[in-house]
């Protein structure tokens, strides 16, 4: 009698050899089972275009070109959290080095914004070499509660500093200007006169919509991606595999940095003037929680989870002292029942009718895997 | 001299406090419970609210009625920290770690402005303080309420290591800590005994929140966040997991931070003990007393 008896083979492996998921740079497919979602994207796109031609009251473009700023650090923490599943929570940290260094840059050192774009990326590049350097080779917990120390040390510094302005901050940061023209000046199409506001809105629209969106998912899509995939799903198997898992880390912290630095250098600009409150502990987790209940790892459901805590506050007027605890509520409600977030990255239309593909991409490719509670 | 060590022995009585619940849970499920100051906070308030209860009933000496209401706060406290485990931390016990660490930030969010809209965003002043004079030791002025924290700390840590080194239940923490498996395979209620450290560890954290209320004065809602990673940092130092570090890492850090203060001046403390944070983290990740030799909780 075999000790050992040979288990049937599970049927999946006698199934005819499947198309592998898209890996690598995609092409865009107009055709399959995402086509209506990208179709919703784009339109979703081209309607955030053409909004000011139907309302371009102050309050509006105020609100929106916040939420835009929401949508590009969220993406840049994405990188961090959805992609390489390391835990920021000082992600604010590096979007105050941007203002900072944009505010000193241009009202210390005479720049201009443009100038000052290279010193920003530059200077966060250093800083995510700085903190991530000791940290990353630790503990993923470790890191998390290190970038929350980050986060008050940069806040504490900016608040003593003289450079920084102390507790009264930075204030008169000049706009963008280019080859003479200034933002603020605004321009006219059509008959149609667009103030500073809109020409901000639209500006930052543009940059948020093709570097935060595009670029990054793009990055994620190739070699870069799927080597922080791998790292965040089994860091000893993707060692195994050949991955550099220290590089893989550390160039997802720098380019979550830079995208937050960049979203800084445009809040510093919008405001025309930044200090030490701006930059709590508070904001690292909003931006925490748009990631978490849009969804890890996932375009939309980043950018709706960012666009959603950052509305919020304006739809729900009269109960928006209770934001607070609602999202706290809602990440524990969200990592019990739905760890994914609420637009997984493999995501489809419900009422698509090819709804094979999630399944033979495999379980969810986010950070944290549906069924761990059938596990002991 | 003498003065600023002290100030950093109160301060790091404090800190050691805290960074016990920080150490025991981590020790025993691998879990950093971002909540944890947040518990200390909780303490601060409930210690607000059953002092406001007692003094308009009873007419009790402070002295005795401070001890009571640290004590009921102790039990409810503890409760909370039970009650947390179970809702939030028990369903997703085997999930990835990420998720367990985002459900913790989660739920600090959650306390913290659950307590707001209770109480309100404004400071609410402790209705009891202890300011009973002060003593001269060897020519620094030490006020009783740094020596009653200083005592209530060691009172709580003796009673701990006792418990942990002695008894059955206490028995059956370390051999979690050192392989829950084996210990489940020994006939051990493992989520029994996780909610007791889920208990213990609340317990403590609550009594330093109603000595900080007692001692400072003053409690807000945002007063567990600042101190929470400092008891993070102490646990650190000490070598987390271990109970002796925590405690040796509470008043190490405390009496660091005093130094650096002296040195630096008080608006550079946080960035200090934060810095601390990141060097040790970097040259001696297991802390003073994490090596492998040393038993783990």
């Amino acid at each position: 009698m075999a000790l050992v008896r040979a288990r049937p083979r599970p049927p999946d492996l006698l199934r005819p050899p499947v198309r592998l998921p898209e890996l690598g740079p995609s092409r865009w497919q107009w055709r399959g089972p995402r086509a209506p979602l990208r179709l919703i994207g784009v339109l979703a796109v081209a309607g955030v275009f053409v909004l000011p031609f139907f309302n371009a009251s102050t309050y509006l473009m105020q609100i929106m070109t916040s939420a835009y700023i929401y949508v590009m650090l969220a993406m840049g923490l994405n990188v961090v959290v959805g992609y390489a599943g390391l835990l920021d929570l000082g992600y604010i940290a590096f979007f105050a080095v941007g203002a900072y260094t944009s505010g000193i840059a241009t009202t210390r050192l005479g720049l201009s914004q443009v100038q000052a774009i290279p010193l920003v990326i530059g200077i966060c590049v250093l800083a995510g070499v700085i903190i991530g350097g000791p940290t990353l080779r630790l503990r993923s917990d470790y890191l998390a509660i290190v970038t929350l120390g980050f986060g008050e040390i940069i806040r504490v510094t900016a608040n003593n500093l003289q450079v920084t302005g102390g507790p009264a901050g930075i204030y008169a940061i000049p706009g963008w200007q280019f080859f003479g023209w200034r933002l603020r000046d605004g321009f006219t199409i059509g008959g149609l006169k667009f103030n500073g506001q809109v020409t901000f809105y639209y500006f930052v629209a543009l940059i948020v919509i093709v570097l935060g969106v595009l670029g990054i998912s793009q990055i994620a899509r190739g070699r870069l991606g799927r080597a922080w995939k791998a790292v965040r799903d089994d860091e000893d198997a993707a060692e195994a595999m050949g991955i550099n898992t220290y590089q893989a880390k550390i160039t997802a912290y720098i380019i979550g940095a830079v995208w937050a630095g960049l979203a800084g250098q445009l809040m510093a600009t919008q405001q025309s003037a930044i200090s030490p409150p701006s930059f709590q502990f508070l904001h690292s987790a909003l931006i925490l929680m748009a990631v978490v209940l849009g969804g890890m790892g996932s375009t939309p459901g980043v950018i709706i989870g960012a666009l959603f805590i950052s509305l919020a506050p304006e739809f729900l007027r009269g109960v928006s002292d209770w934001r607070y605890l609602f999202f706290g509520l809602l990440l524990i409600v969200v990592m019990i029942f739905r760890p994914a977030g609420l637009w997984p990255a493999t995501s489809l239309l419900p009422w698509s009718r090819d709804r094979r593909l999630q399944a033979e991409t495999g379980p969810p490719s986010t950070a944290v895997k549906s069924d761990h509670r059938e596990r002991t | 001299m003498i003065q600023v060590i002290v100030n950093g022995l109160s301060v790091g009585a404090f800190y050691a406090l805290v960074a016990l619940g920080y150490s025991m849970v981590y020790g025993i499920i691998k879990l950093l419970n971002f909540a944890h100051g947040d518990i200390y906070m909780l303490g601060a308030y409930v210690g607000f609210v059953v002092l406001g209860a007692l003094t308009s009933w009873l007419s009790l000496p402070t002295a005795l009625g401070l001890v009571l209401v640290t004590l009921v706060t102790m039990a409810l406290t503890g409760g909370a920290g039970v009650l947390m485990e179970r809702v939030a931390y028990r369903p997703i016990r085997h999930a990835p770690r990420l998720s367990l660490l985002i459900t913790a930030v989660g739920l600090s969010f959650a306390l913290e402005y659950g307590v707001r809209q209770i109480f309100g965003p404004k400071p609410s002043h402790f209705p009891v303080q202890i300011d009973a004079g002060s003593v001269n030791l060897f020519g620094a002025t030490i006020t009783t309420a740094r020596i009653i924290v200083i005592l209530v700390a060691g009172v709580l840590m003796v009673v701990l290591s006792l418990f942990v080194a002695k008894t059955r239940q206490g028995r059956a923490m370390r051999a979690i800590a050192l392989d829950a498996k084996a210990a489940r395979l020994m006939g051990i209620d493992v989520d029994r005994t996780i909610s007791l450290v889920f208990f213990i560890g609340s317990a403590l954290a609550g009594a330093a929140g109603v000595l900080a209320g007692a001692v400072y004065g003053t409690i807000d809602f945002l007063m567990g966040f600042i101190i929470g990673i400092k008891a993070f940092t102490a646990a650190v130092i000490g070598g987390i997991g271990n109970l002796y570090g925590a405690m040796l890492g509470g008043v190490a850090l405390g009496l660091l931070e005093s130094f650096g203060v002296a040195w630096l001046g008080g608006q550079w403390r946080d960035v200090f003990s934060f810095l601390c944070l990141i060097l040790f983290l970097t040259f001696r990740p297991t802390g003073i007393l994490g090596g492998r030799v040393v038993e783990r909780m």
